[in-house]
């Protein structure tokens, strides 16, 4: 299956859309269908300044727990409430109503770490 | 054999406010006592007559299986028979209003029972001293940890921080490590399910600080080279830990002291028939080798001869001629881990235990409960894979990798499937690293006609799976409920009741 | 010995198995072989053991002393209906209800405990149970740890010295600092320099207790709460006479965020420390770092109403290193006698209950001050425990009442130096006014006899 164009793409399965300095992160779909049912996102505050490839939340099923390592680094300036009330949207919806949080980015320079669509199918074709 | 099904509201859903149970004088008025503000305004509680409540958790109880319901062959857990003898002793008036900061002339028949008792388990298990404070085996591990966190410490070796962990672990050890601030090394199993002592030496090192162990292993596996996974870790500056999850294997038979372990904890609830509850309380002695004891918690009981020597004892003696004391005045120890002293009532429930068996009788238990588990693998590995087919100890695992290939019938499946024909299941999906686990661990003192028993069903199960595996991905259909809607629970927690709107 | 096996059984499945003797099924290698038999006990007939039990309860004579001790542990009345069903083999026997098909019943009973708590508390969620008061306390430390990201916590001298001890040993391993704030004239404690401290906001957590281990009503004054947490530290309560909770305002109607402490007085024995009940109940905001079991309302396949274990991706079978806690055990069968308990006291049973602890401790409290040379040490209101002041110093008073078979309470001394002529007396309604006047009479005896000394 051919991974949605546009977005780029970190080895812990999050996708990244960027709009200027402005990114849009959330889960793969290859992520949600891994972890099955999901009950609860633990999301950072806005406001927060995140660290490139650091862990700032959780991700939980039923079954497992899956931490949340952001793809790009800057500061929270939204997050999804939608999911708090309806974590069930990261499943059904994972790259639009299902998105996570925006970070403002400190560097446009740190998406050269990301990997396009192409690579990201690889990647989850080999695992 | 179903469990009853009754309709059981909750106990919040029943009574009339007024509806007391006398039981004490009528209290003053707290508001003559009290000054208001410290006072709650109302207590919402239910009053239900003491039939009623009586009716309610016979019932609940009713809906709940037990190993006096029938057989219990869940791997990791040692669900042995809980005598009566035990609960009948703990249940001694003097022993069970006993107050922890009762003066120690006043107790001096409990401070024998945790001495007797804490003899008993460093003889039986090649350690210098026991300390019976952890309330259970996860708390037992972190009381272990300390211990070596205190003892590198001590010698100036506070870059050791790696724990190292088999594959096959119980999850409780790395989160145990993760608590006092230790990072974890998973170390992978060898082809034979075992610790290869030359792997081990590529990953030890000087931030070497412990090597955590379950011998048998959770595939219920001998590590026949433990004693040179000792020598490696040891060369290299770390302790061994034993996790006594899986004594009920080796008790009297071989001793975690002899293989090298400079640490350990027991499960009481476990290995000693402590009843498990529903889940606790628990009990988790932790043993040490005599270089670690000046860092047990306290207290330690204390035992003087009559002639006011301290007692050398090295294992059980008869303890009518010694005087005890509870010791707090340990300057190297950990500190304390709980409110009191250890639980009691269960050291009162090993001990009883302890001698209906007699070294000898555990030394038995030990052997038979190998026996039960070998025999079920022996007569089931026909009809399921046993990744490890070998002689095995307390418990083994199959797997149902090859049933869900054929006809879409999962591990979790055939343990539904074993609820509707009156047996609990075994463990499912532990350890980790077999795909469609099923641990089965019988213990001795399962008779041959019940293990025949359990044997029939479960060949029936697999039959059915193969001939009509729909009726096997239905189960359980016998039980008070269905498969339950984990999700839904777990998206939307409702974990209290709580009163309706008296307005809509 | 409880094995069933006869020896034609052994045969049987030995030839099953495909082995000779039993001795091949459990061979070591010679390098862990035991050396010499193992010293534990011979073995012993039921009768043999009774006989033993019995030696051991004569060297156990505390029972037989009038006894006003607490501190973390008390003498209740249970009524006989809670170990009776209690003891239902299938409460006792079973695991942990991970099949809960067959455990519909444990897992109603502990989401009856569960909402038992949180409604005593006037908290939103409380867990399956934890192993005791001073654990849940550190567990609940390290909600607050987890919650702010902050490695310090701030807790009152007043809090029990044996839960502030294994908050120590925790914190030595999670590496936290534990500062301290004193008790004042009051017995409560002094919050003077509380301001100061929130200041740079290094606290994950202020802690108080209420009733104290001096047995003072603690509760944060009206306002405190809400200052504290404009600073985003946790208010933690703890509670270690869970009787309290039926007569003083509920912990969350004071401010706290978590509320942590021990059952042990609903209907669970002394039996010298252990096993006891811990509990921790928090607001809806601190759910999911609640550690330990949690059961939750659910429905089957069919829409019937289900209890199951949830939210288990907290825990350490899961999430391994990275779970809230590594606890697996909750001392559910103590949690559920305390259901029971509660049941069947009822909230008029409890509230009677309540208001006879204070009653008896007030006339405790006004019959041992009029002994001459005794004082209470504080002037605040208390719950079912006391200080009293007495001449000497009270580890020479406790002995000498020992000699006339009474256990006084409390040395503060081994806790508190500056109180070592302080003892906490404790009333429960089990004691009675006989036993107060042996009291009164006792201390004045011991008073006036070291008076004649000096």
């Amino acid at each position: 299956m051919a991974q949605p164009a546009g977005l780029l793409y970190s080895k812990e399965h999050e996708w990244v859309k960027l709009d200027g300095d402005v990114a849009t992160v959330g889960i793969t779909d290859y992520a949600q269908s891994s972890l099955g049912d999901i009950v609860y996102v633990e999301l950072p505050r806005i406001g927060a300044a995140l660290t490139q490839f650091g862990g700032i939340g959780v991700v939980e099923s039923v079954k497992a727990v899956s931490d949340i390592f952001t793809p790009v680094g800057g500061e929270v300036t939204e997050t999804n409430g939608a999911i708090e009330g309806d974590p069930a949207l990261v499943n059904r919806d994972p790259y639009g109503a299902g998105w996570l949080y925006k970070v403002k980015l400190d560097d446009v320079g740190q998406t050269t770490e990301l990997m396009s669509p192409e690579q990201y199918e690889k990647l989850i074709v080999e695992a | 054999m179903p469990l009853p099904t009754y309709d059981t509201p909750l106990i919040f859903e029943s009574g009339q406010p007024g509806r007391a149970n006398r039981y004490l004088p009528e209290g003053p008025a707290l508001e003559t006592l009290l000054p208001a503000d410290a006072l709650r305004a109302d207590l919402p509680l239910p009053d239900n007559s003491e039939l009623d409540v009586v009716r309610h958790f016979t019932r609940l109880s009713q809906k709940t299986f037990g190993i006096d319901t029938a057989f219990y062959p869940l791997g990791s857990c040692t669900m042995k028979y809980n005598p009566r003898i035990n609960d009948a002793m703990a249940n001694t008036p003097a022993l069970r209003d006993l107050h922890p900061f009762a003066p120690d002339h006043a107790a001096q028949g409990a401070l024998a029972v945790m001495w007797e008792l804490e003899r008993a388990l460093a003889s039986l298990f090649g350690m210098a001293a026991f300390s019976l404070n952890p309330a259970a085996g996860a708390h037992a591990e972190l009381t272990a940890l300390l211990i070596a966190k205190a003892y590198f410490k001590q010698r100036g070796e506070t870059q050791r921080n790696v724990v190292i962990v088999p594959d096959t672990a119980h999850g409780t050890n790395p989160a145990s490590a993760a608590m006092v601030g230790f990072k974890v090394l998973s170390l992978k199993s060898d082809a034979q399910g075992r610790v290869d002592p030359d792997d081990l030496r590529r990953v030890v090192g000087p931030d070497t600080a412990v090597c955590m162990m379950t011998n048998p292993n959770t595939l219920g596996l001998f590590e026949p080279r433990i004693h040179e996974v000792s020598d490696v870790v040891h060369e290299a500056g770390g302790l061994m830990y034993y996790d006594g999850a899986n004594a009920n294997a080796l008790m009297g038979n071989t001793r975690p002291g002899d293989m090298g372990f400079d640490l350990m904890h027991l499960n009481l609830h476990k290995t000693f028939s402590i009843p498990h509850g529903g889940g606790g309380a628990g009990a988790g002695p932790v043993g040490v080798a005599a270089h670690l004891v000046d860092f047990l918690p306290t207290p330690v009981v204390r035992a003087n001869e009559a002639d006011g020597t301290p007692s050398t004892a090295t294992g059980w003696r008869e303890s009518a001629d010694l005087t005890f004391a509870l010791d707090f005045d340990r300057p190297q120890t950990i500190g304390t881990m709980r409110s009191f002293w250890s639980n009691f009532a269960h050291m009162v429930r090993a001990l009883a235990y302890t001698y209906a068996n007699g070294g000898d009788g555990l030394t038995m238990v030990s052997k038979l409960a190998v026996l039960n588990a070998n025999y079920i693998r022996a007569s089931i590995r026909d009809v399921i894979d046993v990744p490890y087919d070998e002689i095995n100890r307390h418990e083994f695992v199959a797997s149902a990798q090859t049933l869900k290939r054929e006809t879409g019938v999962r591990a979790l499946d055939l343990a539904k499937a074993l609820l509707d024909r009156g047996y609990h299941a075994p463990t499912v999906y532990f350890p980790l690293i077999v795909p469609e686990c099923l641990m089965i661990e019988p213990t001795e003192t399962e008779s041959k006609e019940t293990l025949d028993g359990f044997i029939a069903a479960f060949r029936e199960i697999v039959a059915t799976a193969k001939s009509d595996p729909e009726r096997v991905l239905a189960a359980p259909v016998n039980t008070a409920v269905g498969r339950i809607d984990e999700t839904r629970a777990a998206r939307q927690p409702d974990l209290r009741w709580r009163a309706r709107d008296s307005t809509g | 010995m409880y094995t069933p096996h006869t020896s034609s059984d052994i045969e049987a499945m030995l030839r099953t198995i495909g082995v000779d003797t039993l001795d091949d099924l459990v061979r070591v290698p010679d390098a862990v072989a035991l050396r010499a038999p193992v010293e534990v006990t011979p073995q012993h007939s039921e009768i043999e053991i009774a006989e033993r039990f019995r030696r051991f309860a004569e060297r156990t004579s505390a029972g037989t002393y009038t006894s006003f001790l607490g501190a973390g542990a008390y003498r209740h009345y249970v009524p006989p209906v809670v170990g009776a069903i209690a003891m239902r083999g299938e409460f006792l026997t079973s695991y942990t209800p991970y099949q809960a098909e067959v455990s519909q019943g444990y897992l109603q009973a502990i989401y009856e405990w569960q909402t038992y708590i949180a409604l005593l508390t006037g908290l939103d969620v409380a867990n399956a149970s934890v192993y005791d008061g001073a654990t849940a306390l550190a567990e609940g430390v390290i909600m607050a740890v987890n919650a702010t990201g902050r490695k310090a916590v701030l807790v009152s001298q007043a809090v029990h010295p044996n839960y502030r001890a294994v908050l120590r040993t925790y914190a030595e391993g999670l590496d936290l600092a534990v500062d301290e704030l004193p008790y004042g004239a009051d017995g409560r404690t002094d919050l003077s320099s509380l301001e100061a401290a929130l200041a740079d906001q290094r606290y994950a957590a202020v802690v108080v207790q209420s009733p104290n281990v001096f047995g003072a009503i603690d509760a944060l004054p009206a306002g405190v709460g809400a200052r504290i947490k404009t600073t985003k530290t946790v208010v933690i309560g703890v509670v270690a006479e869970a009787m309290s909770l039926a007569a003083l305002a509920a912990p969350a109607s004071w401010g706290v965020d978590i509320c942590v402490g021990e059952a042990q007085s609903f209907g669970v024995a002394m039996a010298y420390g252990g096993p006891h009940v811990g509990f921790i109940a928090a607001t809806t905001e601190h759910l999911r770092r609640i550690p330990g079991r949690l059961v939750g309302k659910s429905v089957d396949g069919e829409g019937r109403v289900a209890y199951v274990l949830t939210l288990q991706a907290r825990e350490q079978h899961i999430r391994r290193e990275k779970a809230t806690s590594n606890i697996c055990t909750n001392q559910a069968h103590c949690a559920l006698c305390a259901t029971i308990y509660l049941a069947a006291m009822g909230s008029s049973g409890l509230r009677d209950c309540a208001a006879l602890n204070v009653a008896r401790t007030s006339e405790l409290r006004a019959k041992v001050t009029a002994v001459s040379g005794c004082a209470a040490r504080f002037s605040g209101p208390t719950f079912n425990e006391f200080v009293l002041r007495v001449p000497g110093r009270a580890a020479d008073v406790l002995r000498a009442l020992e000699e006339k078979k009474i256990l006084g309470g409390l040395d503060l001394g081994r806790f508190y130096p500056e109180l070592d002529d302080c003892i906490l007396m404790t009333a429960t309604e089990l004691t009675t006014s006989a036993d107060v006047d042996r009291l009164a009479a006792a201390l004045s005896e011991i008073t006036v006899r070291a008076a004649a000394h000096v």
